[in-house]
């Protein structure tokens, strides 16, 4: 029973405050869900930056311990063992894809693993793992407490139940909030006092960017789906350079292991920075696009599938930001002449005839 | 083994169970293009050139296990563009100079970009033009043509026992590494080894037999990439 708690995805924030404020909840709902799929052995697989919280939590895992909740006989239920270690990550963001998370914890390089075998039939030493986020099993916790119902009576029909959103940017309320599915961005606005946001990233960098137009969308499964970050924009940002850096995040945290995700997020980079630099043409986002395609279809894991994200939904909600920025010129080279003789000058030792635009 | 049947491009193909979709096609003569496979290694899944559509969705053929249920589709113009761009990457990651290199004609990724009809390079180049490492006796290392498809890795483990060859750093700086400091000289690499002639690129390369078969009498100037296994279906 594996607990993934590297929360990872720029602007989120929402396990930490599971972790800093209810942190025998989500022990609870790891011995639950170890009792439920037989398991013995449970890791909670933590996020290298959250590294301060590790003695915090050791602690409450040791209380746990006095009190019966973890160890031989659980609760004095003859035969439930069960214990919980916690495993530091390091630092990179693709070890929170299940499998990568996996082989990290088993010590080597944090690379997806192929799949199949999915985790459940081959995970955690090749033994079948339940592998799950913290947010899930702290759930799991509350319904065995609260019941089915209570948890289904919220939210909507595809997403039952809350979610916690962890909010930042350009808001008056910034913070971790939980609300039921089925939300607005419109009134999740409203409640961290964004009046006035230009755009809205749910999902964080590898979700989608909801331009005003679709402030009504829902947060839930079935429209906007969300792991929990929610970044706000005012109308001060400038939306270009919010994709650029995303799109360098992921060109920076690929593990370079299938050539889609580890050439074309590089690629995009360069492509958005001619863009910016009044170096881009009409051809550029056609080419984009195409790449951005196939960077999404055939990369070997999520971060790949997603890494293109930013780019792709500002593209169809927010087209301006790219088209304002485009050269007047059907065609821009890449090469610069000038400072391509400047070598073959300096050798011969005299100067060439370069032709002015 | 138990044999099933599945659809393969509109027709039921017999497979055995735990073939990937890729070793099912090669067996009914039908060539789904790849790199970094090679038949004698464990699939790395690298390149992503061997991806189709399994009911619809995209899925990488030299990993995926074959399954009763699955229609599949491997000779799409979407799948195709997907090649041709992947290839294209490929090219630009590098610097792949083909009309001075000792692999023209016999080279995996040159033959596929004429399968597919690449042309212009469209894409920013990205070549950090890394020194060659000629330091070995008879084998050379070339790193301005590594595609990173993983095969000397997997061959010098799972053909050589041995551990030559390695994946490091991340992203586009992600590199082949070898288990000496001191260069391809002072590892166990033989020349013999499986790991010695298995790159699909001018990258690792044999010395001193590069050109003892001339350009124009090589295996891809006679007949395209994949037709040695779609000749089987006659």
């Amino acid at each position: 029973m594996v607990c993934n708690a590297d929360e990872g995805e720029p602007g989120t924030f929402k396990d930490r405050v599971v972790f800093t404020e209810v942190p025998d909840l989500l022990f609870e709902g790891m011995t639950v869900a170890g009792y439920a799929v037989g398991a013995s052995e449970g890791i909670v697989y933590l996020r290298a930056e959250y590294e301060y919280l590790l003695p915090g939590l050791l602690e409450v895992l040791d209380r746990r311990r006095r009190l019966g909740l973890l160890g031989r006989n659980i609760c004095g239920k003859e035969g439930f063992d069960f214990d919980v270690r916690i495993q530091m990550g390091a630092g990179s963001y693709v070890c929170g894809e299940e499998s990568s998370l996996l082989e990290s914890a088993e010590g080597r390089r944090g690379a997806p693993r192929t799949r199949p075998p999915f985790p459940v039939t081959r995970g955690y030493r090749n033994q079948p793992t339940a592998l799950n986020n913290a947010e899930t099993l702290c759930c799991a916790a509350r319904i065995l407490a609260k019941g089915a119902d209570w948890f289904a009576a919220q939210g909507t029909r595809d997403s039952t139940g809350t979610k916690l959103l962890s909010v930042s940017g350009d808001c008056a309320r910034p913070g971790t909030y939980e609300v039921e599915f089925g939300l607005s961005v419109n009134k999740l606005l409203a409640l961290v006092g964004a009046d006035e946001a230009a755009a809205v990233q749910v999902g964080g960098p590898s979700g989608t960017c909801v331009a005003p137009k679709d402030f009504g969308r829902k947060i839930c499964y079935e429209d906007l789906s969300t792991g929990g970050s929610v970044m706000v924009f005012g109308p001060g940002r400038d939306m270009l350079e919010v994709v650029r850096d995303f799109t360098e995040f992921f060109a920076e945290e690929s593990c370079g292991w299938c050539a889609p995700c580890r050439v074309g997020t590089e690629v995009l980079l360069r492509m958005l920075d001619e863009i910016r630099d009044g170096r881009g043409t009409q051809d550029h986002l056609y080419r984009m696009m195409q790449l951005g395609d196939t960077v999404k279809a055939c990369s070997r894991c999520g971060l790949g599938q997603t890494a293109v994200n930013p780019f792709l939904t500002t593209l169809r909600n927010m087209r301006d930001i790219y088209t304002e920025r485009l050269s007047a010129h059907e065609y821009v080279p890449r090469l610069d002449l000038k400072k391509a003789v400047a070598f073959s000058e300096e050798l011969a030792g005299h100067r060439s005839e370069v032709k002015e635009e | 083994m138990k044999k099933f049947t599945f659809v393969l491009n509109g027709r039921d193909v017999e497979a055995l169970e735990g073939q990937s979709i890729l070793e099912a096609a090669d067996g009914a003569g039908v060539y789904i293009p790849r790199l970094c496979y090679h038949k004698d290694l464990l699939p790395g899944g690298h390149c992503r050139v061997c991806s189709v559509k399994v009911n619809g969705k995209v899925a990488n053929a030299c990993t995926m296990p074959a399954a009763d249920w699955m229609v599949v589709d491997t000779d799409t113009e979407e799948l195709n563009e997907y090649r041709r761009l992947i290839i294209e990457l490929l090219f630009v990651e590098g610097n792949h100079f083909c009309p001075i290199c000792e692999k023209s004609g016999d080279c995996e990724l040159q033959a596929l970009a004429y399968k597919f009809g690449m042309t212009a390079p469209l894409w920013p180049t990205l070549s950090k033009n890394p020194p060659v490492d000629a330091s070995h006796p008879d084998v050379f290392i070339d790193r301005n043509r590594c595609v990173l498809c993983g095969r000397c890795v997997r061959a010098s483990r799972e053909r050589d026992g041995k551990s030559v060859f390695g994946l490091e750093g991340r992203g586009i700086r992600t590199r082949i590494a070898l288990d000496s400091l001191d260069g391809l000289g002072m590892t166990a690499l033989g020349r013999n080894d499986a790991a010695a002639t298995i790159c699909p690129t001018g990258s690792l390369v044999l010395k001193r037999v590069g050109f003892t078969t001339p350009y124009g009498a090589r295996a891809y100037d006679k007949a395209p990439i994949g037709s040695e296994i779609e000749k089987k279906e006659e």
